[in-house]
Formats: C-alpha cells, sequence, structure tokens
C-alpha cells in the first residue's frame, strides 16, 4: 500500500487534485481511497488529502499519520506547518516551488522534487500569478514521479474531473507529467 | 452493464438516487449531507430525474414534506445529519406511526453542544425508538447497495415502515472509494414499481390520515405498528439475499469476519469496523485467535442470531460510536448484553465508547481493546466494565 499526504490552502483545489489522483489510479484497476480532511472551511486555510493506494481492497477508515510522500500544493505552507511530520524516511516531498530542492531546507532523510506548478498552469492560462490554479499540473506531476500511472489515465482523468477548461488542465497535466522523472530511474 | 466509479459516499447516495428517481425528494441541506442534496439538485436541473425535488425551509418541514408525498401515494425519500435528524424528531414518529415507507439517508454526525460536524451516531441511535429500521454502512459500496434495498424493505406490504441508511460523516460521506455503480434498468428492476396501498389521491376512496386515537385505540395501533418491524427480518434477509445473486453483494443482519475459531471478539458498526478488519488480520498473523463481527442492522436488532455467534466466545468488547449517558452502557452494548442474558453459555462482555466528534479510531486502537479482551478471557475477570478509546482523561 502507498500513502500520500497533499497539503494545501482552502481554495487551491487540493481535493479535486486529490479526486483526480483517485480516479487516474482506479481507471488502471487499482483500489484508491481519497480523505479530504476538513476543519472550518475558509479560504487560505491549511486543508489536507489522504490518499491510499493498493493491487487489494483498501479497509482502513483511519487518518494517515505515516505517509510513504507528502504533496505540498502551496510552496508557502512549508513556513506554517510541519509537512514532513510523520513522513516515513525516504519518502518523498513533492512541492510546487520554482527553487531548486537543494535550496529548501529539508532534513536529508527525505527525497525533496520541485515542480513549477505555478509557472506551468499560469502558461496553460490557469489562474494568475498570484491566484494560479495548479492542482492538475502537480497531479501531473506526482503520478510520473511516483509512477502511479499512465499518461492516457491522467489525461482523462483530468478532462472528466475539472470544473472548466478540460484541454488546458489536460495540457497542463502534460506538462508537469513530461517535464518530470520517475524516481525509479 | 454495471461500471466502477470513484465516488464519495454522498454521491453513491446521489447516484443511486438518479436510478431510482423517487417520486418526492425534499430536503434542507445540513453538513456532511449536504452533497446528497447538492447532487439531487443538480440531477433535477439537468433533466436526469423526473421526480419533484422540495427544497423547503428546515429539516421539520423536510420531513413533513415527505410524509405529505407519502400519504399522497408517492415514493418518497430525504437526506439529512445532526442537528437536522433532531429537528425532524416529531416528524420520525409520525412517519412510522402512519407506516409511511420513506427512506432517509443519514450521513451520521455528532450532536452539538459543542458544536462538531465531524462523525458519530449520536443522531441515529437518539432516534432509534422512533420506529423506523436501521442500517449502517461501513464504506460507499454498502451505503449504495444498502440504499438500494432500503426501498425493498420499506415498501414490503407486510413491513411498510421507514428506513434509514447511515453512512458516517465525512469518513464515508467524503471519502472516495472505487464503487460498482450497477446498471440503471438492473437497479429499477430490482427496486420495482412502488404501488402505495392507500393513496391519499386516489379520491375513489376517501380517508383521514393521522386523525386523533385516544384511550380506545392508540394502543392498538401502536401495536400493528411495532408488528410492522417485527415483520422487516425476513425481508431484511431475503432482499439481502436477493442482492446477492442479482449483483453479487449479499447482505445479511451482520458480518462476520475470521470469527470461525476465535475466542474473543471486538463487535463494531459501520466505518470503524472497515479499520478493525485491518487490525484482526495482523494479530491473526501473530496467532490471536480474534475476530469481529459487525452489525448492519440495528433495527430490527437480530437478538439471538447475534447472541449465537457470540456466546461461545470467552470474552467481547462491544464499541460504540455514541453514548448514552446514565445508562448502563451505550445503545449496541445494551442491546448485545441483553441479547446473551437467556443464554447460560456466555462471555464476558464489556463496553467501549470510541470516535464521539469524529476522533480517529487506528489499527492499534483495537490492539488495545484485544490486549484488554485476553487478559479478561485468561482471568475470567472484568474490572471495568465500561470504558473509553483514545480519550484523554
Amino acid at each position: 500500500m502507498i500513502e500520500i499526504r497533499f497539503h494545501g490552502r482552502g481554495g487551491q483545489g487540493t481535493v479535486v487534485a486529490s479526486k483526480i489522483l483517485a480516479d487516474t489510479i482506479a481507471k488502471e484497476g487499482n483500489y484508491v481511497q481519497a480523505y479530504p480532511e476538513f476543519g472550518v472551511e475558509r479560504r487560505g486555510a491549511p486543508v489536507y488529502a489522504f490518499i491510499r493506494i493498493d493491487d487489494k481492497p483498501i479497509y482502513d477508515k483511519s487518518k494517515i499519520y505515516k505517509p510513504d510522500h507528502v504533496v505540498v500544493v502551496d510552496p508557502s505552507l512549508i513556513e506554517a506547518i510541519d509537512v514532513t511530520e510523520g513522513l516515513k524516511e525516504g519518502g518523498c516531498i513533492i512541492i510546487n516551488s520554482e527553487k531548486k530542492p537543494e535550496d529548501l531546507k529539508f532534513s536529508n532523510k527525505f527525497k525533496v522534487i520541485t515542480v513549477n506548478a505555478t509557472e506551468i498552469s499560469v502558461k496553460h492560462k490557469l489562474g494568475t500569478l498570484a491566484a494560479p490554479i495548479v492542482n492538475t499540473a502537480i497531479v501531473g506531476a506526482v503520478v510520473k514521479i511516483l509512477n502511479l500511472a499512465k499518461i492516457g489515465s491522467l489525461l482523462e482523468a483530468v478532462r472528466e474531473g475539472v470544473p472548466t477548461k478540460p484541454e488546458d488542465n489536460a495540457a497542463a497535466a502534460r506538462e508537469a507529467y513530461e517535464s518530470s522523472e520517475n524516481i525509479n530511474k | 452493464m454495471s461500471t466502477q466509479k470513484i465516488l464519495n459516499g454522498n454521491q453513491t447516495i446521489a447516484e443511486a438516487v438518479r436510478q431510482i428517481d423517487p417520486d418526492v425528494m425534499a430536503a434542507y441541506p445540513i453538513t456532511p449531507s449536504t452533497a446528497i442534496v447538492e447532487t439531487i439538485a443538480k440531477f433535477k436541473a439537468d433533466g436526469l430525474i423526473s421526480g419533484e425535488f422540495v427544497c423547503p425551509e428546515s429539516e421539520h418541514s423536510a420531513m413533513s414534506v415527505c410524509i405529505g408525498a407519502a400519504s399522497a401515494g408517492g415514493r418518497v425519500m430525504t437526506a439529512t445529519a445532526s442537528q437536522g435528524l433532531a429537528l425532524m424528531w416529531e416528524m420520525l414518529y409520525i412517519a412510522a406511526g402512519l407506516r409511511l415507507p420513506i427512506i432517509a439517508a443519514i450521513a451520521n454526525r455528532s450532536l452539538s453542544a459543542p458544536i462538531n460536524i465531524h462523525g458519530d451516531h449520536s443522531d441515529t441511535m437518539g432516534a432509534r425508538d422512533s420506529g423506523w429500521i436501521q442500517i449502517y454502512s461501513e464504506g460507499c459500496q454498502e451505503a449504495y447497495d444498502n440504499f438500494l434495498q432500503a426501498f425493498r424493505i420499506a415498501e414490503h406490504l407486510d413491513v411498510r415502515t421507514p428506513v434509514l441508511v447511515g453512512l458516517d460523516g465525512f469518513i464515508i460521506s467524503h471519502s472516495m472509494e472505487v464503487i460498482t455503480v450497477e446498471d440503471d434498468d438492473e437497479v429499477k428492476k430490482f427496486v420495482g414499481e412502488y404501488k402505495p396501498v392507500y393513496p391519499l389521491l386516489d379520491t375513489s376512496r376517501k380517508m383521514t390520515v393521522g386523525p386523533i386515537d385516544f384511550t380506545d385505540y392508540y394502543f392498538e395501533h401502536k401495536r400493528n405498528q411495532i408488528e410492522g418491524i417485527e415483520n422487516s427480518p425476513p425481508v431484511i434477509e431475503a432482499v439481502g439475499k436477493e442482492f446477492g445473486q442479482k449483483f453479487g453483494r449479499e447482505y445479511g443482519f451482520f458480518e462476520e469476519y475470521r470469527m470461525d475459531d476465535a475466542e474473543i471478539c471486538i463487535v463494531v458498526m459501520s466505518s470503524a469496523a472497515g479499520t478493525c478488519k485491518d487490525a484482526i488480520d495482523e494479530m491473526r498473523s501473530e496467532g490471536k485467535r480474534i475476530g469481529l463481527v459487525k452489525p448492519r442492522v440495528f433495527r430490527p436488532f437480530p437478538h439471538h442470531k447475534i447472541a449465537d455467534v457470540l456466546k461461545k466466545q470467552k470474552a467481547v468488547a462491544v464499541l460504540d460510536r455514541s453514548s448514552s449517558p446514565g445508562a448502563f452502557g451505550a445503545p449496541l452494548f445494551t442491546e448485545i448484553r441483553s441479547a446473551l442474558y437467556d443464554y447460560t453459555e456466555r462471555p464476558k462482555i464489556v463496553n467501549y465508547v470510541y470516535g464521539l466528534g469524529g476522533r480517529d479510531i487506528k489499527v492499534e486502537h483495537f490492539k488495545e481493546v484485544a490486549l484488554k479482551l485476553e487478559k479478561i478471557a485468561d482471568t475470567g475477570k472484568v474490572e471495568e466494565i465500561y470504558g473509553y478509546i483514545n480519550l484523554r482523561e
């Protein structure tokens, strides 16, 4: 079983991102569970989503406390909360950032992978620099980095899962997918 | 053909509603059941369903609309949670007393105060004497399957009793899983056409619904109502079997998980039973003879059936996701302990309240319970009959 925790801020589409990722995985016949954690919902507040992936049915309904990997949709979160809490040694921190991994001050127990999802999203007319909608780009990167599914399943899930601009979102997901490296390679 | 879809619990209920297309859906949105109502409203706006969608000013009115519509002869459903179900209170009893086969999906949530939006069973457990049949779901698939079966059970002529289907707030209502959505036509065929018995709209047979009924006949009418729910077990069983034959997922009153040679056992309902299964698997691989019983139907409670399974156990822990302040244990526990009273051979039994207000329960918590059960089984002594799990004291 692979357990992933998403970190975002309310209003950024973190829940939609987790749904698209779940859809992508389900399309290849695997089992998946995606569970957004809701507090008092307000724009800008830190939000979480948990994803479990397995090749057999998933029964555990508890939250994820020791994720294999974390995904950080909003880089400013790393100054507000500890996104590595409970993260297993050797696990990936996939973070939306223009910086190089070595410029982010994470412990060397983890693999840090940066994805410039904001730039990709804005290029594909998804939001503005001040308020980019990065969820499809980040999912595209996550699918490739963790080798979770083929690009066809990803693009299908993106087109079906976004409320607007299916082609622009699919293009952003594809660019992020193609510009990312699988960690196992 | 059936399809695999990624849906959360609320969406599975809405999907079932779309397939069944009841005559009237009346609901007032409340977290965490809002998305059920929202999705039904969207289906209606998109022309995917033909039934009337009514959005009244409160849950009390929503259940009142359901009662009026069901009396008129319609197939009727609603969805709510927590304070919403509490506000329906007096109307719940009227729906059951009038023998109206209304279906309600409840995204189980705690009750105020303190205010909290997360999952526990306080809402439906509070309604356990209202006369409604109560069915609980472990995950999204079960929520969908239970909801489809609810119509068959409620509308059966021997039963004619409203049914509520519980799905844990957020843990199921907002959790996305891969589920099998059955073919629209097959679902319609399974649920069947609804033929109301005494519809008010049949003007050739005029009658009064809900007149006053004092000391002369009230008691007899209540007795008749009780008979409806007492008639339901064979219907629930037959519908669960037929569902299995048709769709491949059979249902009974409860699920036994690795109980074959178990000596100690945990009884827990709904989503926590899923996590408990993983805990049982881990403990079984360590050689522990432990099993799980997951009640699905809480009203009518399957007393004898469940006692027959539990009587040979050395120690049993019943886990409740609600409390009954001042009572001798929480609701599920009192049912089970009472069911075992007539057996000379019976286990030591304890009760733990867990998960109020959505407090998480993890694999490790079930292991802690197992350690306590092992000690009770070894010593034959119960030190504390009633306790709590994952609580700061």
